[in-house]
């Protein structure tokens, strides 16, 4: 079955939607959104507010940084670093949601790392987190798949993730982290 | 060599350094795309208050938000103001962090752990 990028979004889109996004990431689309978000979460406990914010810097950040571009793109909409982030509330929480392509390589990197982050428990993320902020080179695209351990540890929640197969070699990744308020 | 003095945008943070007075101080949010760029020039200057520090400096982090890309330049900051206490002169860190936020003051524990100079920890009450 091929993947329906609308049947996703409808999916990811049944709860309280406080801001979604889809199109290409870009510094000036971050930074605008960030603004948005932000007067949005004023409802939000001082300190849901902060660990939500820092969820979504680090969720834009990867989507602005590791989203691939389609060499073939069936819809015009998706062209570019075509990506979709969506904050939604429910009663249990806030939920950011994301969706961009990858190529088959990351998405190998991203269940090996994922996984591994699920495994773990809050002192083992700690450890995880230093141990890669200490030891690993980083890039001006980041390093070492810091955002995601940051996102697990901020969220305090497992990474709800899956993958389905776009095209030869791509694949579009769906991230659902929670912030149980 | 100057002080550096800049001022704070939605993404990057307010930043003050003097050598004169032994000052180091970063406020606001760091979250920039390419945090490299922006603390590149702040940890070149460390680097060369290095061979003339003051006998004390004094460092004040107050960040509201940083990303994982400036989680490292910060590290990288300490680094150098580890350099600086390691030759033999003074350096306090103080780590400000707004009343609940124990998130920050988390994160201002893991560099007190990876970083061999005193820290305190500042609550910052309303």
């Amino acid at each position: 079955m091929t993947f329906n990028l609308q049947e996703w979004l409808t999916k990811h889109s049944k709860d309280d939607i406080l801001f979604l996004f889809k199109g290409e990431v870009s510094s000036t689309l971050i930074a605008d959104s960030l603004e948005v978000i932000e007067a949005k979460l004023e409802e939000a406990s001082p300190k849901s507010k902060k660990k939500i914010y820092n969820v979504l810097v680090e969720a834009l950040q990867n989507l602005y940084h590791h989203s691939s571009v389609l060499p073939e793109v069936k819809d015009i909409n998706e062209k570019g670093k075509y990506a979709i982030c969506i904050l939604s509330k429910n009663n249990i929480g806030y939920h950011v949601i994301t969706g961009n392509f990858v190529t088959n390589k990351q998405k190998d990197f991203l269940t090996k790392h994922l996984s591994h982050i699920n495994e773990l428990d809050k002192e083992e993320l700690k450890g995880l987190y230093k141990d890669i902020l200490d030891n690993q080179e980083f890039s001006d695209k980041g390093g070492g798949g810091l955002g995601m351990v940051d996102i697990a540890r901020k969220s305090g929640s497992k990474l709800d993730f899956n993958f389905y197969n776009y095209s030869d070699n791509y694949y579009f990744f769906s991230l659902n982290v929670n912030i149980v308020e | 060599m100057e002080p550096i003095s800049i001022v704070g945008t939605p993404k990057t943070p307010t930043v003050h350094f003097d050598n004169e007075k032994g000052k180091v101080e970063i406020k606001g949010r760091s979250i920039p795309e390419n945090s490299i760029e922006f603390y590149k020039p702040l940890v070149d200057w460390l680097e060369a208050y290095l061979s003339n520090p003051a006998q004390l400096t004094e460092v004040n982090i107050q960040l509201e938000y940083f990303n994982t890309s400036s989680s490292k330049c910060i590290l990288d900051v300490f680094k150098k103001l580890e350099a600086i206490y390691k030759s033999g002169n003074e350096v306090i860190v103080n780590w400000h962090y707004e009343e609940d936020d124990e998130d920050m003051l988390e994160a201002g524990e893991d560099y007190q752990s990876i970083i061999k100079i005193p820290f305190k920890m500042v609550e910052i009450t309303e």
